[in-house]
């Protein structure tokens, strides 16, 4: 829907000089046993055509009932969206022929959609953006046309008809394929996050139509080609990038853009337009007759949201007002509710937040992408790690020990250690074993840094000189003589003192 | 209004009728006879009425019936299928359809 | 006792439950009468279903083409067990008692068509709500009726499987679009038959063939199974000889589907025969002065006078009201009823049941072929209407405007019932015309309709109770019409009238 935006618009990168304007639709199948207008069953992957009922398969007589928990789906969605749920809403008839259509038409919303507006935000890099939502409808999933197996001639199997489907269209309000895949994986993030889609988008459960046009900045919107069915965030950006270049390119050449939907191709890396059902479409919209309004009463929205618990952006806003972290990791801990409740966790044992994001977010991340783990299965729990960094805060570890500690503990089973004493017995005895304990016996510093005054006296003059970096250099010198034992901070003032002694 | 034989096609298209000239000749006629009898309609003056979908909704509020989130239906693929022009492996068949 | 085809369904439910007759003698004579005098011209009754369409010649004196397809095997078995209920005590309400039923309804035992060459031999794997729920009461279904296609016609003159004659003249249309079932109860071929009534399906026939029918309150009875025309305006109802066996079918055939049909009304039927025998002292008629306008046919004004002058005897007085929007709802039905007519016959594209047309060289000449050679023309002509309306650039001209005039019409109805108890007036303009008539010509036919559609638009209970004879001695019917959920209401009026009239014992030569 790219329809002219008043909102103040993000300027992304200009490409040779165009602005790049990205829409999204994105269709997500919503997690219900029985299919949206039937009570046949909606599970992926069953023998063809052996989950399409009579209602599904369009049987002569046969009529469509609501199934209550895909409405209820749309409003949780609405909720995490911020958007605004409609009282009353209108089913309607989307008129086409297409063999995976069993009706010939599709029942979907038009005038009155049951969500309407809303907004999703994210970080791109560091910049804090927001996607305006346009609508949220409820409509029903289209069967499959299998076309190998048969000569000249193509399978329908109806066994996805009528899975319900949320439709969930933004306004024309990313700037770049980096954008637009940002939106689509925190979209993603929400929807499974709030278990309204099982998101995986191998089965389709989650696909997104983009939207693109280019124009020079300032210009009107341009003409928009629709990519169909990204299944992908890789085919996202490839299938994006390779669309605004060839946009550009057929302006630069003199052309003009045609608006058509086009499929990508993963093999050439190609978008090509397609000619399918969507082409200069007369769907003729009308009320089905065969359903009333759907009435979305207040009650019901609250007894949802009182059920839903917190929602991501809610935690991570909580996060930066309780923990005063940066929003950068608020965003980054709420990814997934593993991630988000391992933080909680650790910083429930008195671990400090800060350094809790810090460790999650460098080296345990580092460690669990390698794995292919999330944070709920690491295999250092939180309360080991909050263990880790109890240790730190006090003195007793300084970061260089304690990442060697870490390195050992990530070997061992026992720091899945979920009983906090225990993890913090574990912790301990390696510090012990391992001898990591940090060197905070002064006179025994002292010695050292003696030994190297006196082993760098240039260090000396340039320091009086004022050369920080000498002065850091020597610090450097003692940490190494003391097999980073030493707490640095320590290092510091004893060396300040005998300098400014000598 | 002015029905013309572009516009028999195009709505014929889109129906999935096939008419020979003749069949849309002779609809063009019948349709225009019809639209007169219809375009009445257009003066009235409606201005303020709520259209009526359901007639019960005269006298009384009609919202959609939601159903609890069961599955019943068992599959009765060869049932549902009894009467289908061509099927093969459970498959509806149909010729080619034409993606890209 | 006179003979079995000649007892209405309550003296035919006594005699099978004080066993004077077994269901399988009835259910015989009753096959043997449909095989005789029921055949569709299209074929001679058979199990099989017709395969394809028949020029509609003139109707020999001994058929009146009013069954599509019979399955006498089913039949017998179904009486067989009604009477060994019987013997053992267990008779439901209308154990044993025959109906056939209109071809709209998908039925598993039998062939289901819609009157259309686009279904020939398609077999449903459900029953009809409705079907099931007279098949419940024990009743034994004889076989499927002829109709209009797909419900689209008032003459009956639409089926692909052959016209239906009018049992009083057959030469003469049955009256349309439940043709097969008003001629079958009519000649005596079953005691009783389903209907349809989208606008006026139900009254207009039984007014031209002499019987008794009853469309109930839209959403009374449930609309799963019976092939959607227009799904906003189709009610299912009981056709009979008499308003006491529309009374008992009618209870049996309401209620709620809760499960099926989300546009059924959440409200417990009931049992109507028990309101049957009120006092009509101070009930006011309203007469919509509309439907005495100019149009209506000497013959016919007589007839409907006579049977008022008779409801006024019985303690009833005359009200004079109007419906203003009355001749409105011509053109409001034939925007709405085919607009959602295009979409609802969208499923019949060849793929997934029904006929598939030869010869195609792609899928789109394949959808093209099977809708133009499986579909007749009136079928085509509403489909164009309806896809036309509902195009870019007239939705609102003309569909929305129609959906407004609509509302409009419901209220004028809702304040003549603040002056009035039930409103009375003509079925139709005329009796029933002769075969091809008006088929060359579909708006004379639509234009006939003026009397029904209000109603049919309103979603109001409707009736038609024979009240004399017209015009080359054709049935005249008299339209009761009341407000939501009074169905009880009409059925009193109707079956008070009846007790001092006879119009409705008086059978076609035909049916001797």
């Amino acid at each position: 829907m790219n329809t002219p935006t008043t909102h103040a618009q993000p300027l992304g990168p200009l490409v040779d000089g165009f602005e790049v304007v990205i829409g999204f639709e994105t269709h997500t199948q919503l997690t219900t046993q029985s299919k949206i207008f039937s009570r046949a069953s909606t599970a992926f992957g069953a023998e063809a055509n052996t989950q399409a009922c009579a209602v599904d398969l369009a049987l002569p007589g046969t009529l469509p009932v609501m199934n209550k928990m895909a409405v209820e789906r749309a409003i949780e969605f609405g909720l995490a969206v911020g958007g605004e749920i409609s009282e009353r809403s209108v089913f309607a008839r989307k008129n086409y022929f297409y063999p995976d259509l069993p009706k010939g038409y599709q029942i979907s919303q038009f005038e009155i959609p049951v969500v309407v507006g809303g907004e999703v935000s994210f970080f791109l890099g560091e910049t804090k953006k927001s996607v305006r939502l346009v609508r949220a409808h409820l409509e029903e999933d289209a069967g499959k046309s299998l076309h190998e197996d048969f000569v000249n001639q193509s399978g329908i199997d109806l066994n996805r008809a009528g899975t319900p489907l949320l439709e969930i269209v933004t306004e024309p309000d990313m700037r770049s394929s980096a954008e637009a895949v940002a939106y689509a994986k925190e979209l993603h993030k929400i929807v499974t996050w709030i278990g309204i889609c099982d998101g995986n988008m191998q089965e389709g459960s989650f696909r997104c139509d983009a939207n693109v046009s280019v124009r020079r900045p300032g210009e009107p919107l341009g003409t928009r080609r629709e990519i169909k069915n990204l299944n992908s965030f890789k085919f996202m950006q490839q299938a994006i990038d390779y669309e605004v270049r060839w946009q550009i390119e057929q302006l630069l050449d003199g052309h003009k853009i045609i608006q058509a939907t086009v499929l990508f191709n993963p093999d050439t890396g190609e978008t090509k337009s397609m000619r399918t059902k969507e082409d200069a479409a007369e769907y003729r919209y009308f009320p089905d007759p065969d359903l009333p309004p759907l009435v979305v009463d207040r009650h019901w929205v609250e007894e949802v949201r009182s059920r839903m618990g917190e929602l991501p952006r809610d935690k991570a806003t909580r996060f930066v007002r309780d923990f005063g972290l940066p929003e950068y990791d608020a965003s980054a801990l709420t990814q997934n509710r593993p991630s988000a409740h391992y933080f909680e966790e650790a910083v429930s044992l008195g671990a400090q937040a800060k350094l809790v994001s810090n460790w999650m977010m460098g080296e345990l991340s580092r460690r669990l992408n390698v794995a292919h783990l999330d944070f709920a299965a690491s295999p250092l729990s939180a309360q080991t790690l909050a263990a880790l960094i109890v240790r730190i805060m006090d003195g007793t570890l300084s970061n260089h020990s304690a990442k060697t500690l870490l390195e050992s503990l990530w070997q061992l089973d026992g720091s899945r250690e979920s009983d906090a004493k225990a993890a913090q017995t574990l912790v301990d005895q390696f510090v012990d074993s391992l001898g990591l304990k940090a060197m905070n016996d002064t006179s025994a510093l002292e010695l050292i840094i003696d030994q190297v005054i006196a082993a760098n006296p240039d260090n000396i003059t340039q320091i009086k000189a004022g050369k920080d970096k000498a002065f850091n250099a020597l610090v450097g010198q003692v940490m190494k003589a003391s097999k980073g034992k030493a707490n640095p901070q320590v290092v510091n003032d004893l060396l300040q003192a005998k300098l400014a002694a000598l | 209004m002015s029905l013309t034989l572009q516009e028999i096609s195009r709505i014929a298209e889109l129906a999935k009728l096939q008419l020979t000239a003749p069949e849309r000749e002779g609809m063009l006629t019948q349709l225009k006879t019809f639209f007169e009898l219809v375009e009445h309609i257009k003066s009235v003056d409606t201005q303020g009425v709520a259209p009526l979908s359901h007639p019960y909704a005269t006298v009384a509020d009609v919202a959609l019936r939601l159903r609890p989130d069961v599955v019943s239906e068992s599959n009765a693929r060869e049932a549902n299928q009894q009467s289908a022009p061509d099927v093969q492996k459970g498959l509806f068949l149909v010729p080619k359809v034409i993606e890209s | 006792m006179s003979a079995i085809h000649e007892l209405s369904v309550k003296a035919l439910q006594q005699a099978l439950q004080t066993q004077q007759l077994s269901a399988r003698q009835v259910t015989e004579h009753f096959l043997a009468r449909a095989r005789n005098h029921g055949a569709s011209l299209a074929h001679l009754a058979s199990d099989m279903a017709p395969q394809s369409p028949s020029p509609s010649t003139p109707g020999s004196k001994a058929s009146c083409g009013a069954f599509l397809s019979m399955n006498e095997a089913h039949s017998l078995k179904a009486a067989d067990e009604s009477d060994r209920r019987i013997q053992a005590g267990q008779a439901r309400a209308l154990e044993g008692v025959p109906i056939a039923h209109k071809d709209i309804f998908v039925t598993q035992d039998f062939p289901t068509t819609a009157g259309s060459k686009i279904l020939a031999g398609y077999r449903s794997p459900f029953n009809a709500t409705v079907v099931s729920r007279l098949q419940s009461a024990g009743m034994v279904s004889l076989g499927k009726l002829n109709c209009d296609e797909f419900a689209m016609g008032s003459a009956n003159e639409n089926s692909a499987f052959g016209v239906v004659h009018n049992p009083w003249d057959h030469t003469r249309i049955a009256g349309g679009s439940s043709g097969g079932s008003a001629a079958a109860v009519a000649m005596g071929l079953t005691p009783a038959a389903t209907g349809t009534d989208t606008g006026g399906s139900i009254r207009q026939p039984a007014a031209f063939c002499g019987i008794t029918g009853i469309k109930p309150t839209y959403g009374r009875a449930s609309r799963y199974g019976m092939i959607a025309y227009a799904s906003s305006l189709d009610q299912a109802g009981p056709m009979a000889r008499s308003a006491e066996d529309c009374a008992s079918l009618l209870s049996v055939l309401c209620g709620p589907d809760i499960e099926r049909d989300s546009t059924s009304l959440d409200i417990p039927s009931a049992d109507f025969t028990l309101g049957l025998n009120q006092d009509l002292q101070g009930l006011r008629i309203g007469l919509p002065k509309e439907f005495f306008a100019k149009g209506l046919s000497d013959d016919v004004r007589d007839s409907v006078r006579a049977a008022l002058d008779a409801l006024v005897r019985l303690g009833a007085q005359l009200v004079d009201i109007e419906l203003p929007k009355t001749e409105l709802s011509i053109p409001v039905y034939y925007v709405l009823a085919p607009a959602e007519a295009s979409s609802n016959l969208s499923r019949f594209d060849g793929v997934k049941f029904g006929f598939r047309a030869q010869g195609y060289k792609d899928l789109d000449e394949m959808y093209l072929k099977t809708r133009s050679e499986g579909f007749g023309a009136e079928v085509q002509r509403r489909i164009m209407v309806g896809a036309y309306v509902l195009s870019h650039g007239y939705y609102d001209a003309y569909y929305v405007q129609a959906q407004k005039i609509r509302r409009m019409i419901s209220d004028d109805f809702q304040r003549a019932f603040s002056q009035c108890d039930v409103i009375a007036g003509p079925v139709a303009p005329t009796v029933a015309w002769k075969l091809g008539e008006k088929s060359s010509d579909p708006l004379s036919n639509y234009l006939a309709d003026i009397f029904t559609l209000p109603a049919s638009l309103a979603g109001l209970p409707g009736m038609s109770v024979p009240c004399g004879f017209g015009e080359g001695h054709m049935p005249v019917g008299l339209q009761l019409i009341g407000n939501y959920l009074k169905e009880s209401q009409l059925l009193n009026v109707a079956h008070r009238y009846q007790g001092v009239s006879d119009w409705h014992t008086q059978l076609p030569g035909s049916a001797a």
